[in-house]
């Protein structure tokens, strides 16, 4: 199994891990443009307003690109895109790497770091 | 009047196991002067990138015993030196300096560094957090622009693999380049995968060394006797995953080039010779449809079939071999496709890659990651 580096976080994403530790997703949404985005940030990245709020997301999406990294792996990146929106970068797990294909829906499922943190992977849906 | 490339070096060295980084960048310094034919004292301005060691133009003005005006460390990552060409043009064209040196140098190759290893700066940068745990590298981060391209246009392993062929075409003649073996598209698909859908030979090189230039005033370069190569249009672009809206099968490259282009009043229809940025093929690909050779999508059929090799095809890239075959020195490629695309202006590539009577080339570079975060520079040089 691949050791899972231990995200450095920081206060401003707190509630993003403390959320992954319960098996929650959670984006960010802005309350004035009504977009969400991805990856979660205090200040809305579309229009710049400060008056953006955690969401929970039904952690499901669809594979937008991976990748199967044969070098210490094989184990597979991907960017899934959720149904809310924004696209996330991740790791597809709990499937053979040689099924995981562009357009596929996908689940997500919680894994635990390195350190303290739990972080978000998909598997297939 | 303007401002020209007036001197180039790069350094012969691939594997650099007992120099410093610091020593590296100054044997090209040193280099580039001779080239130019001007001394340390003429030089009024000095530019550097993250590769420099220590607190960038403060330790290497110090360390290199230089006494200048002006200083800039911008960091766009390989791209960097593109960028430093066009703001030292733009500071000679506001009266800040006269003489800049630029310089590059590092040893991921004897440090053990590269492109299949999780990227070390990036735990305490705003989306490490959200990156780090994936075991991000830079290859399987361009694997997946090379995935979703391939998905979304029909691009092929073949087609891909015709740029790695290319650049091969034209390693041979180069003594120093560190792959001189002329390869076929089958031995590029035949060698192993590292990150799907990328091969071992997909990839670029890695390799010590360095490279440096000299921008001058014009008044200055054309003084020296030697081919005068200005910069007559130059942009610089960033892009990223833009709050979670991605596109990775477009780049930068098509701001940057764009604004180089306008600013130069010329055309892709305008240029034989182009040096792009070749972490990988993939990255080549996806440049040159941003940049206007082909339409969005054509990449791989405009790659085929040999259309990169000089003489052969109609855009002769990369005659040094590249960053594919030639060098990549500390993990960087921008310098490297100056000075090739200045050789080429000046008529002194290798006569059996050399493109003839070139008044017009394109230097096309990228820093950072393309499929999550980069930074793309464009340079369209001239024979003045």
């Amino acid at each position: 199994m691949r050791s899972i580096a231990a995200p450095l976080v920081n206060a401003e994403i707190k509630p993003y891990f403390d959320a992954a530790a319960e098996g929650k997703l959670l984006i960010k949404r802005c309350r004035d443009c009504g977009e969400a985005h991805f990856y979660p940030r205090s200040i809305c990245p579309h229009c710049f307003s400060e008056r953006t709020e955690w969401q929970a997301s039904a952690g499901a999406g669809t594979v937008y690109s991976y990748s199967v990294m044969r070098v210490g792996g094989p184990f597979v990146i991907a960017y899934v895109t959720l149904d809310e929106g924004p696209t996330m970068l991740t790791n597809i797990v709990d499937c053979d790497p040689e099924s995981v294909r562009i357009g596929q829906r996908v689940r997500v499922v919680f894994r635990p770091t390195d350190g303290d943190s739990v972080v978000p992977m998909f598997a297939p849906a | 009047m303007g401002a020209c490339i007036a001197g180039i070096f790069e350094h012969p060295a691939r594997k650099a196991p007992d120099k410093s980084v610091a020593q590296l960048h100054a044997e090209v310094a040193k280099g580039a002067l001779q080239d130019a034919g001007l001394s340390r004292e003429d030089v009024d301005g000095y530019f550097c990138a993250g590769d420099a060691p220590g607190l960038g133009p403060l330790s290497m003005v110090d360390y290199l015993g230089l006494k200048v005006r002006h200083v800039d460390s911008t960091d766009t990552g390989g791209s960097s030196y593109l960028i430093h060409v066009a703001h030292a043009a733009q500071a000679i064209a506001a009266g800040k300096c006269n003489v800049a040196l630029v310089t590059l140098a590092g040893r991921p190759r004897s440090e053990g560094s590269s492109g299949t290893q999780p990227r070390s700066w990036a735990a305490a940068a705003p989306d490490g957090p959200f990156e780090v745990p994936y075991g991000a590298a830079t290859v399987n981060m361009y694997a997946m622009a090379a995935m979703r391209h391939m998905h979304e246009f029909g691009t092929t392993s073949e087609q891909l693999a015709w740029i790695k062929v290319a650049a091969s075409h034209h390693a041979q003649h180069n003594a120093h380049a560190m792959l001189r073996e002329v390869v076929t598209v089958e031995q590029v698909l035949a060698s192993p995968m590292i990150a799907d859908p990328l091969h071992r030979l997909d990839c670029c090189v890695v390799s010590d060394g360095g490279g440096a230039l000299v921008v001058a005033r014009e008044e200055v370069a054309r003084s020296l006797g030697r081919p005068c190569i200005r910069v007559r249009g130059m942009g610089e672009a960033t892009k990223g995953q833009d709050g979670g809206k991605l596109d990775i099968t477009t780049s930068a490259a098509a701001r940057s080039g764009r604004i180089a282009f306008e600013e130069a009043g010329v055309t892709p229809a305008d240029i034989r010779y182009a040096s792009i940025y070749d972490s990988f093929t993939i990255t080549v690909l996806i440049q040159l449809e941003d940049l206007g050779f082909c339409a969005k999508g054509e990449g791989g059929r405009f790659v085929a079939d040999g259309n990169l090799i000089s003489g052969v095809g109609k855009l002769a890239f990369n005659t040094d071999g590249g960053g594919l075959c030639n060098n990549h020195p500390a993990n960087r490629g921008g310098m490297t496709k100056i000075i090739e695309a200045v050789r080429q202006l000046r008529g002194e590539a290798h006569p059996e890659v050399q493109v003839p009577n070139l008044e017009l080339a394109l230097v096309q570079g990228m820093g950072g990651v393309l499929s999550s975060r980069h930074g793309s520079a464009t340079l369209i040089l001239e024979r003045a």
